[in-house]
C-alpha cells in the first residue's frame, strides 16, 4: 500500500523541480545545439537561455513566466494499491498542482474557455489532466509531471497511405515552419510526431512522444529510429534558428510513436515541446522510499505491445 | 559560433526620449531600467471597451507596455512574490495596440513575437513608439532577476492574477531585442525574408496533402480532395 500523504509531498517536489530545472538530456541536447550555431542572432538566443536555466536554479524560480499547462501521468505496476484508492491519489494530484501554483509561483494559466474564471491555481474542469499507464508486476507508481506550454506548436491532419513518407514531411516540415516564425513554438524543441490511431490518439501519441521521451532515445523499431534522424536533420535544414532568426537549431530531437490506425488511413499530429521542456519524475514505493529522476521511461516494450496476449520476461518479473 | 562580440548591447529607460529610440536598430539588445506595467488583453478591454480609468499616472510612471503575466503570488499580508516573468504573444492585440498607445503614451511594446510590419506602420509610427521582444522564449528567471520590486498589482480582483495590471521595478532588466524601429521595419520580417529564399530547396520532393483543408483555399466552394 502506498502512503497517500507520501504521493501529495512527492508530487509538489515534481511541481517544483519541473518549473525550475531544466532536464540534463535536453540541456545537453541544446549545448550541442549552441556549439554549431552560427546565426549571430540565433546564437545569442541560445546563450542567453543557457544563462537563463542557471540562474533558474540558483534562485530556485520558474525558468520560464509561461509555466504551461501542468498535468500528470501515472504510471502503476500491476500489484500497486494507493492509500485511500484511486479517488485519493487525484485529489493528491490536484491539491499538489494548486499548493505549488502558489507555492513556487506558478503562473496560474488555467481558466473557464467561455467565462475566464481563473482560479489562480491551475485547477478547474479537467485540469489538471491525469492520464494513466500500467506496467506488468511490482508495487510502485511513477508520478510524472509535464509542464508544456498551452498555444502553439501542435497540430494535426488526416493524410492517407497515399500521402506516403514525402507527405508525412510534408506536413512536419509545414508545422516546423508556420510555428517556427517569430519563435511562436520557443525552439528549438524536442518534437513528437504522433502517426496512425484515431484522431484523439494520434494526439496523444504525438504529445507523449514529446514530452515523455528523452533526448537521444530512438524508437524501439529500427525503421521508425532511422525515420526520427532523418525528420530532426530535415527540421534543422531549413535554415530557421531560435526565434525565427536566420539558423540551423530547430530539432532538438525528433521522436514518433506509432498506434494502428483504420487500414484506410494515415493520421498524424506534430507537437513541439518547448526551451523550457518542463517534466519532472518520480517513483515511489510501498514502503516509502522515493526515487527522482528526469525520464520518464513510459514507452516500454509493454506500452508498445502489438500482440493480444503478453508474456512478462522473466527478469521483468524478479526486478519488479 | 557567430560573431564573438555579438549584438550590441544597450541600457534604456522605461521613459525613453524620441531620441534614445531613434539610436535603436533592429537587432539591438536592450536593458531596461525604471517602472513597467503589464497590460494584455483584459487590462485594453477595461480600459478601452469598458472606460474604467487606469490605476497609474501614464506615461509619466511609465510609457513600457509588456504583454506577460508574471509567475507570480500575492501573499496573505497583501506582499508580493514574483518568480519568473515572460511575455506572450502580441500578434492579438492589434485591435487595441493604436487606441492604446493613443491612451497610455506607450513608447515601449513589450512582448513575445512582435506585431506585424503593417500594425507597426499604422500604429507603431504615429505614437513614435517601438517593439521589443523577450528573448527565447523565454529567458524567465532572467527577467525575474531584472525586477527590483512589484510597486503594485491593479484590477487583479477584476480580472485575475494572469491579467491583472501588474506594475514592476526594472533594474538593468532583459535582454530584450529591438524588433521595430522608429521608420516601421521589423527584425522578424526580415529573417523570414531571407529564411524563405531557402523553403523550396527544403521542400524538394515532398508532395502536398491528397486530402485539402480550407486555408489551403478559401474559396469555400471548393472541393478538398485531389
Amino acid at each position: 500500500m502506498i502512503p497517500i500523504d507520501i504521493i501529495q509531498k512527492t508530487a509538489e517536489v515534481l511541481m517544483d523541480k519541473a518549473a525550475i530545472e531544466i532536464p540534463q538530456d535536453y540541456l545537453d541536447g541544446l549545448q550541442a545545439a549552441a556549439n554549431v550555431e552560427d546565426g549571430d542572432l540565433s546564437s545569442f538566443v541560445l546563450e542567453a537561455m543557457l544563462e537563463n536555466y542557471k540562474a533558474a536554479k540558483e534562485d530556485r524560480r520558474a525558468m520560464c513566466g509561461d509555466t504551461g499547462t501542468p498535468r500528470w501521468y501515472v504510471k502503476m505496476g500491476n500489484e500497486t494499491r494507493i492509500e485511500g484508492g484511486p479517488i485519493a491519489l487525484e485529489a493528491a494530484l490536484r491539491r499538489a498542482t494548486a499548493n505549488a501554483t502558489n507555492g513556487v509561483p506558478l503562473r496560474p494559466n488555467r481558466v473557464h474557455p467561455l467565462w475566464r474564471t481563473d482560479h489562480d491555481n491551475n485547477v478547474g474542469i479537467g485540469a489538471p489532466e491525469i492520464e494513466y499507464g500500467y506496467e506488468p508486476g511490482g508495487e510502485w507508481i511513477d508520478l510524472i509531471t509535464v509542464h508544456k506550454g498551452g498555444l502553439f506548436g501542435t497540430d494535426y491532419r488526416m493524410l492517407f497511405p497515399s500521402d506516403g513518407i514525402q507527405g508525412i514531411k510534408r506536413f512536419y516540415l509545414d508545422c516546423l515552419v508556420a510555428f517556427g516564425k517569430r519563435g511562436l513554438a520557443c525552439q528549438p524543441a524536442i518534437i513528437g510526431i504522433g502517426l496512425g490511431g484515431c484522431k484523439d490518439t494520434c494526439m496523444v501519441l504525438g504529445k507523449r512522444a514529446a514530452c515523455l521521451r528523452v533526448v537521444g532515445s530512438r524508437n524501439s523499431d529500427p525503421r521508425i529510429a532511422e525515420l526520427e534522424l532523418e525528420l530532426k536533420e530535415l527540421g534543422n535544414s531549413i535554415g530557421m534558428g531560435a526565434m525565427g532568426f536566420v539558423g540551423k537549431s530547430m530539432v532538438i530531437d525528433a521522436n514518433i510513436e506509432v498506434g494502428y490506425c483504420h487500414t484506410g488511413g494515415m493520421q498524424m499530429s506534430v507537437h513541439a515541446f518547448c526551451l523550457s521542456s518542463r517534466r519532472a519524475v518520480a517513483r515511489v514505493y510501498a514502503d516509502g522510499r522515493v526515487e527522482y529522476r528526469t525520464d520518464p521511461d513510459w514507452f516500454t516494450d509493454y506500452q508498445r505491445r502489438e500482440t493480444v496476449e503478453w508474456e512478462i520476461p522473466q527478469d521483468h518479473e524478479k526486478s519488479a | 559560433m557567430g560573431n564573438p562580440s555579438g549584438p550590441r548591447k544597450i541600457r534604456l529607460s522605461t521613459t525613453p526620449t524620441p531620441e534614445a529610440l531613434a539610436e535603436l536598430r533592429l537587432g539591438d539588445v536592450v536593458y531596461l531600467d525604471g517602472l513597467i506595467y503589464t497590460a494584455r488583453e483584459g487590462v485594453y478591454k477595461r480600459a478601452l471597451e469598458d472606460k474604467a480609468n487606469i490605476p497609474m499616472e501614464l506615461p509619466s510612471e511609465s510609457a513600457a507596455n509588456f504583454h506577460c503575466s508574471p509567475a507570480a503570488a500575492i501573499n496573505e499580508d497583501g506582499t508580493f512574490r514574483l518568480g519568473a516573468v515572460t511575455a506572450t504573444a502580441s500578434f492579438r492585440f492589434t485591435k487595441w495596440i493604436g487606441e492604446w498607445m493613443a491612451k497610455s503614451g506607450a513608447k515601449l511594446i513589450i512582448g513575445k513575437g512582435g506585431m506585424s510590419a503593417k500594425d507597426y506602420k499604422q500604429h507603431f509610427v504615429p505614437n513614435g513608439a517601438i517593439y521589443l521582444t523577450t528573448v527565447g522564449y523565454g529567458t524567465g528567471a532572467l527577467l525575474g532577476r531584472g525586477v527590483k520590486r512589484v510597486k503594485a498589482v491593479h484590477w487583479n480582483k477584476e480580472l485575475g492574477l494572469a491579467q491583472a495590471m501588474w506594475v514592476l521595478e526594472a533594474d538593468n532588466m532583459g535582454p530584450f531585442i529591438v524588433e521595430s524601429d522608429l521608420a516601421g521595419n521589423s527584425l522578424f520580417e526580415r529573417e523570414n525574408a531571407k529564411i524563405s529564399a531557402n523553403l523550396a530547396r527544403v521542400y524538394e520532393g515532398t508532395t502536398p496533402a491528397v486530402l485539402k483543408r480550407f486555408g489551403e483555399t478559401d474559396d469555400r466552394s471548393d472541393e478538398m480532395i485531389g
